[in-house]
């Protein structure tokens, strides 16, 4: 079984996996960080969004083995010490989330977006850019306001 | 208001976990020792099961166990239930076939489940399940509604002759027979509600755990009422008695009704985690979400609505075929027939109504209650014809509907719905405002310029919701009652934990119930907490859906409240040495009227279990708990108004504008309200644009079965929404409340279909009003023109 | 997901040899595709040779008036290159609209192009353009590289390293999505170069990519939309299924066309 070691939120990790481990699969099982969710199986969904070298991948559709070396950011790595990182504060005080399954990955792609994008995002390219992204419960209404309002907060 | 009190917008107090990665999501959790859970799965629609080999299975690596229906039938494990009983026109109960675990002779659509597998790993859960070999003899597939009852289509089941499940009605069939013949005018429409796929975001999940020193069983399942769960797998199929299987259902991601229902899997997982004396783990995959989770809708109707020539509504005649499924899932009988045909009579003034429902076995998944559960199906029904009536009799629909709104109340209807309280004027004026429906015209006129065409519908709905009165919905068939519980615990410190029968997964009710208790004790939010989801530790409860947790389960909260408030009221007449009447309890301190004397919540709740100094005959503690049984249901009401742009060349239609607005009754947080109504507003469009399942017609296979081919509502197939609420308080609950958790949902396919279909200028366009769709409409329509 | 072996290649040489040793090895660098066939039990391979973090494969170098593309090189790679940009800002706006960001982080050009999928966005560039795909091996033009449905001209073991797009005077891209994949249900790429016009339709063909010869001789007299509004596409041998029978997509071939040359008009 080979080894993968990678930096996980700025922590070096590694772990004995078999080479079809999904990356997802090894931040919750082997590593027990189980805030990266799975929703779909079909690549789709976001709910497993996480960082690879600073840009936004389906953790669902990556192996472990090829994130060897790598720097991935998850959800959990998103908070700086006891403060919350601007997309997280602007989902919840814009109620951008309800049963909370996808946030996870919709958070990281709304920081991914604004990283890419720049700091003013309008309604337009922050819908067309969630297409990788499936939420059942918001209408995306809030998620689009949420992730603006993140996005700006980000150049302060 | 308070920055926390009833009404104000207060951030969620559950988001801190979920926008950390903190959330605790039965797939979260593992359990010492655990096993995986893998299972078979029919490949085939309809097949008889003529043997089944394990052996290759059995001996594979890392395999604990395997079992098969007939496992499961000498155990002694009943089948899957329906819990509720309809009865024919005839006065006779409706027919059930059995619904075993695990199939045994037969299976009756593509996902039955035929064998489980058990492995140390879910790689070798998974490996095993591959080597089980079923032998299967193919029978050809019963799959289309409108044609299950052929007499040449596939018998399913032999306890329901000719696949009929029942024929149904409700209403006067002579009343509404005269209406139609004093009638000047008849609008008729036969429209098919699609079928959908709930697609809660995470997926179903559970974990059977079995302690062979006690004899208890616990399962971790996601659950919208993990008592319901509870009380099915122990009373009904017989794993074991309530008191010995603890139901827990953590942080659950969405339902929509698809986590009502108790399943094959979580069933199995608990009765084999006592078999193999290990814990069992499942996790659904998408692909089986699909195949497996309860669906919602399939309806196939033909409805007529008679008018005279003023626009007045005379009668309704509604025939509906609904597919059930291969079998009848747990609350599937009452979704095509109280919860749809009694919501009928919508917003209007109809003085006669009468309703045939035949409800059919076929061979694809079973349907059962999907947001809004029959209340959408009937909002189309009525809002679609009303809208085609207006246009035949040349009529601004807004008008129409104008001339038949009920006003004044209380207002029984037809088909046995009492409407309590509402202003339906009020909705859709402030709707049409909203809306610039006076700017129509102009911008329809540059949309053409641009080549598009633009449409408007309209859909002034009504719905029943916070099921509802136990006696009632007993006296229709329910197997129990719909009232909630809840408990009010104030610990001497004075804080306070309140356990609730309702369940979140999603609704924010960790916010909204602690706002609402917090506020009628006077005392800070972050002095409440929310217990909900653990058989453990909530006694009972009736769990979430049908919009009810706010207007029954809140409710059971006030009541328990009101019970704290005056066993404390009296204890602090005691302790200040005055008389229980000039006690006045206000924002969260006890004071002697005409004195300076008063005494904090958390002094009185002290002294509540100090217990030095307690009245004559009263107990310590301090901790009240209500049962409450509506006296009615409640009826959320308002009008919503969707504005299209439609491409010809492609046939993309894009909702230009939405308003929405609801009159839901006293709003608590209308943060987390709005919220509400925009998810439901998505359903809703999701299956008028874009959703839809579909099997293959021969084959029974679901040919919709990922995201690849079943269109999920994204963020660019929507609009931002403009929302506005209008409030007439409920007068059947102690909180004043309506519900909200359905409304966007009930109301909103009407509304674009009614736009879509006056931007063709067609009579109906099919749902999902897809691309293709639209463009075979228009080419339709340019067709007919020619001729 | 079935068991397998993994290599990290160390150069393409090294691929090759690890890939002629595999039973029945598989080629990985984004596997945006591979990996979900995967996860579906669809595919088992014995080994697979990851190409993906292969420096020789990556990046983006301009060539005459066009532009050659590592076959490692991801969607979001081109798409944000000032060079495909300013060469075939027609090419740029495809791989903006591949999948979706995050796969566009992670799939690549050479995985797109040996694949075939029949509703993949790049083969509609190569036709139209005229690209090149370069291997271990030779170099193949894109007109014989694309044979059928997930079908190429590439051997057992050949390697894509590169694609070689020549420039055009005028290109644009115009992608009608299947509602629920976002892959094309039609996608058309029309190109005017020195040597005419060319035509490719992707999403609609029951055999994958194809040129459409009426459009391309209608457009070589006159590149407007115009010229090709009365030019019918048979649905013969489209493809058709519950999102959109043949004609509807014969007829989007027309109206995707028609905006793809106005697009490419300015």
């Amino acid at each position: 079984m080979p080894t993968v070691s990678m930096t996980v939120n700025g922590k070096s990790v590694s772990g004995d996996v078999s080479a079809n481990t999904l990356l997802v699969d090894f931040l919750r099982e082997t590593l027990g960080m189980t805030g990266t969710h799975v929703g779909c199986d079909t690549s789709q969904c976001g709910a497993c969004v996480v960082h690879v070298e600073g840009k936004a991948a389906k953790s669902c559709t990556r192996l472990a083995v090829q994130c060897e070396g790598a720097a991935v950011t998850t959800i959990e790595g998103l908070a700086s010490g006891g403060d919350l990182h601007p997309m997280q504060e602007a989902f919840r005080d814009n109620h951008g989330l309800q049963c909370g399954f996808c946030t996870p990955g919709m958070i990281m792609a709304g920081v991914d977006l604004a990283n890419r994008r720049g700091n003013k995002l309008d309604e337009d390219t922050i819908r067309n850019e969630l297409d990788g992204n499936i939420c059942r419960c918001t209408g995306y209404h809030n998620i689009v306001k949420a992730i603006a309002a993140g996005a700006a907060a980000m150049d302060k | 208001m308070t920055e926390t009190g009833i009404g104000a917008p207060v951030r969620r107090t559950e988001d801190k976990r979920f926008i950390t990665g903190k959330g605790r999501y039965t797939d979260d959790i593992n359990v010492p020792h655990q096993t995986y859970a893998s299972f078979v799965l029919s490949p085939h629609a309809h097949a008889t099961i003529n043997g089944i080999d394990t052996k290759a299975a059995e001996a594979a690596p890392g395999i604990v166990a395997v079992f098969t229906g007939k496992d499961v039938a000498e155990a002694g494990i009943g089948g899957l239930i329906c819990g509720w009983m309809i009865h024919n026109k005839d006065g006779s109960e409706m027919a059930s076939g059995a619904h075993p675990a695990l199939a045994n002779d037969k299976v009756r659509y593509v996902g039955d489940h035929v064998a489980m597998v058990i492995g140390e790993t879910l790689e070798q859960a998974r490996a095993g399940a591959e080597l089980i070999e079923v032998d299967y003899g193919v029978l050809d597939a019963n799959v289309e509604t409108g044609k299950a009852k052929d007499k040449s289509a596939p018998q399913i089941h032999d306890a329901a002759p000719g696949n009929a499940v029942y024929e149904w009605a409700i209403g006067d069939e002579a009343a509404v027979d005269a209406a139609f013949e004093a009638a000047d005018h008849v609008t008729s429409l036969d429209i098919v509600n699609n079928r959908l796929v709930p697609n809660a975001m995470e997926p179903r999940a559970a974990i059977g755990d079995f302690d062979a020193g006690t004899g208890d069983f616990t399962l971790h399942t996601t659950s919208q009422n993990p008592h319901v769960a509870r009380l099915i797998l122990s009373a009904f199929i017989g794993l074991a008695p309530e008191n010995k299987l603890r139901v827990i259902a953590p942080d659950v991601g969405g339902g929509f009704g698809s986590k009502i229902f108790v399943y094959a899997e979580e069933t199995l997982c608990v009765w084999a985690a006592g078999k193999i004396e290990r814990p069992i783990k499942w996790t659904s995959s998408r692909a089986d979400a699909f195949l497996n989770d309860a669906h919602g809708r399939d309806h196939e109707t033909r409805a007529e609505l008679a008018l005279d020539k003023n626009g007045k509504m005379l009668g309704l005649r509604v025939k509906t075929v609904a597919n059930l499924g291969a079998y009848l899932s747990t609350f599937s009988s009452s979704v095509p027939t109280y919860l749809y045909a009694t919501l009928l009579s919508g917003q209007y003034n109809l003085p006669a109504i009468f309703c045939e429902v035949d409800a059919v076995y076929t061979n694809t998944a079973p349907v059962d209650a999907y947001r809004g559960a029959g209340r959408p199906e009937a909002c189309y029904v009525i809002e679609r014809i009303v809208e085609t009536a207006a246009r035949e009799l040349n009529l601004d629909p807004v008008e129409l509907r104008r001339r038949n709104f009920v006003a004044e109340f209380p207002h029984e209807t037809p088909v046995i719905m009492t409407y309590d309280i509402g202003d339906f004027g009020a909705s859709l004026d402030k709707a049409l405002d909203l809306a610039d429906y006076d700017g129509f015209g102009k911008r329809k006129a540059a949309s053409e310029a641009n080549g598009k065409l633009r449409g408007i519908g309209f859909s002034t709905y009504i719905e029943a919701c916070g099921i509802a009165p136990s006696a009632a919905v007993g006296s229709l068939g329910a197997g129990v009652g719909l009232w909630e519980s809840a408990e009010i615990r104030v610990n001497p410190t004075g804080n306070v934990e309140v356990l609730t029968g309702s369940h979140s997964h999603g609704q924010g009710h960790e916010t909204t119930f602690a706002q609402f208790t917090a506020d009628r004790l006077g005392i800070p939010m972050d002095q409440v907490s929310i217990v909900h989801g653990d058989t453990d530790k909530v006694q009972f409860g009736m769990g979430t859906y049908g919009s009810r947790s706010g207007a029954v389960g809140m409710s059971a909260m006030s009541n328990a409240i009101d019970k704290v408030i005056a066993k404390a009221t009296k204890l602090a007449a005691h302790l200040m040495e005055a008389s229980e009447g000039d006690i006045v309890f206000e924002n969260g301190s006890f004071s002697v009227k005409g004195t300076d004397k008063s005494l904090a919540f958390g002094e009185v709740s002290l002294a509540a279990y100090v217990a030095h100094n307690m009245p004559e005959g009263m107990e310590p503690g301090l901790k009240e708990g209500a049962f409450f049984d509506p006296a009615n249901f409640t009826f959320p009401a308002g009008c919503h108004i969707c504005e299209v742009e439609i491409d010809p060349e492609t046939g993309t239609t894009e909702i230009a504008n939405w308003v929405a607005v609801d009159d839901f009754g006293t709003i608590i947080n209308p943060m987390i309200v709005e919220g509400q109504v925009h998810g439901g507003i998505a359903q809703g469009v999701g299956q008028a644009l874009v959703e839809g399942a579909v099997y293959d017609k021969e084959s029974g296979q679901l040919l919709t079965g990922s995201f690849m081919d079943y269109c999920m509502p994204r963020a660019d197939n929507l609009p931002s929404f403009k929302l506005g609420f209008t409030e007439t308080v409920c007068p059947s609950n102690p909180v004043g409340v309506k519900g909200c958790g359905e409304a966007g949902a009930i109301a909103s396919p009407a509304a674009v279909m009614n736009a879509v279909t006056d931007a063709l200028g067609v009579k109906d366009v099919p749902m999902p009003a897809s691309p293709a769709t639209v463009w075979q409409a228009i080419q339709s329509s340019t067709k007919q023109a020619a001729e | 997901m079935y068991e397998f072996d993994y290599h990290r290649a160390s150069s393409v040489a090294d691929a090759a040899g690890a890939l002629g040793k595999a039973d029945d090895g598989s080629l990985i660098a984004g596997g945006q595709t591979l990996l979900p066939t995967m996860k579906m039990r669809l595919a088992s391979p014995s080994d697979l040779v990851d190409i993906g973090f292969l420096e020789e494969l990556k990046g983006i170098s301009v060539e005459g008036g066009g532009v050659k593309i590592g076959a490692a090189t991801t969607h979001a790679e081109v798409a944000g290159s000032s060079d495909v940009a300013s060469n075939i800002p027609a090419l740029a706006a495809l791989a903006g609209g591949i999948g979706d960001p995050h796969v566009r982080h992670m799939g690549t050009i050479g995985g797109s192009v040996a694949n075939n999928d029949p509703a993949a966005d790049y083969p509609a560039a190569c036709l139209a353009l005229g690209a090149t795909i370069n291997t271990d091996k030779r170099s193949i033009a894109a007109d014989d590289f694309f044979t059928g449905l997930f079908e190429t001209a590439l051997q057992e073991g050949e390697i894509i390293t590169s694609v070689t797009f020549p420039g055009a005077d005028k290109a644009a891209y115009m992608k009608f999505a299947n509602p629920a994949s976002r892959y094309a249900m039609v996608g058309v790429f029309v190109a005017q170069t020195g040597d005419g016009v060319r035509v490719a339709v992707t999403g609609a063909g029951e055999d994958g990519v194809f040129r459409v010869a009426d459009m391309e001789s209608a457009l070589g007299g006159d590149f407007s939309s115009g010229a090709i509004s009365g030019v019918s596409v048979s649905s013969d041998g489209l493809a058709s299924d519950i999102h959109a029978g043949s004609e509807y997509r014969a007829h989007l071939i027309g109206v995707m066309a028609r905006r793809a040359v106005d697009a490419a008009n300015g």
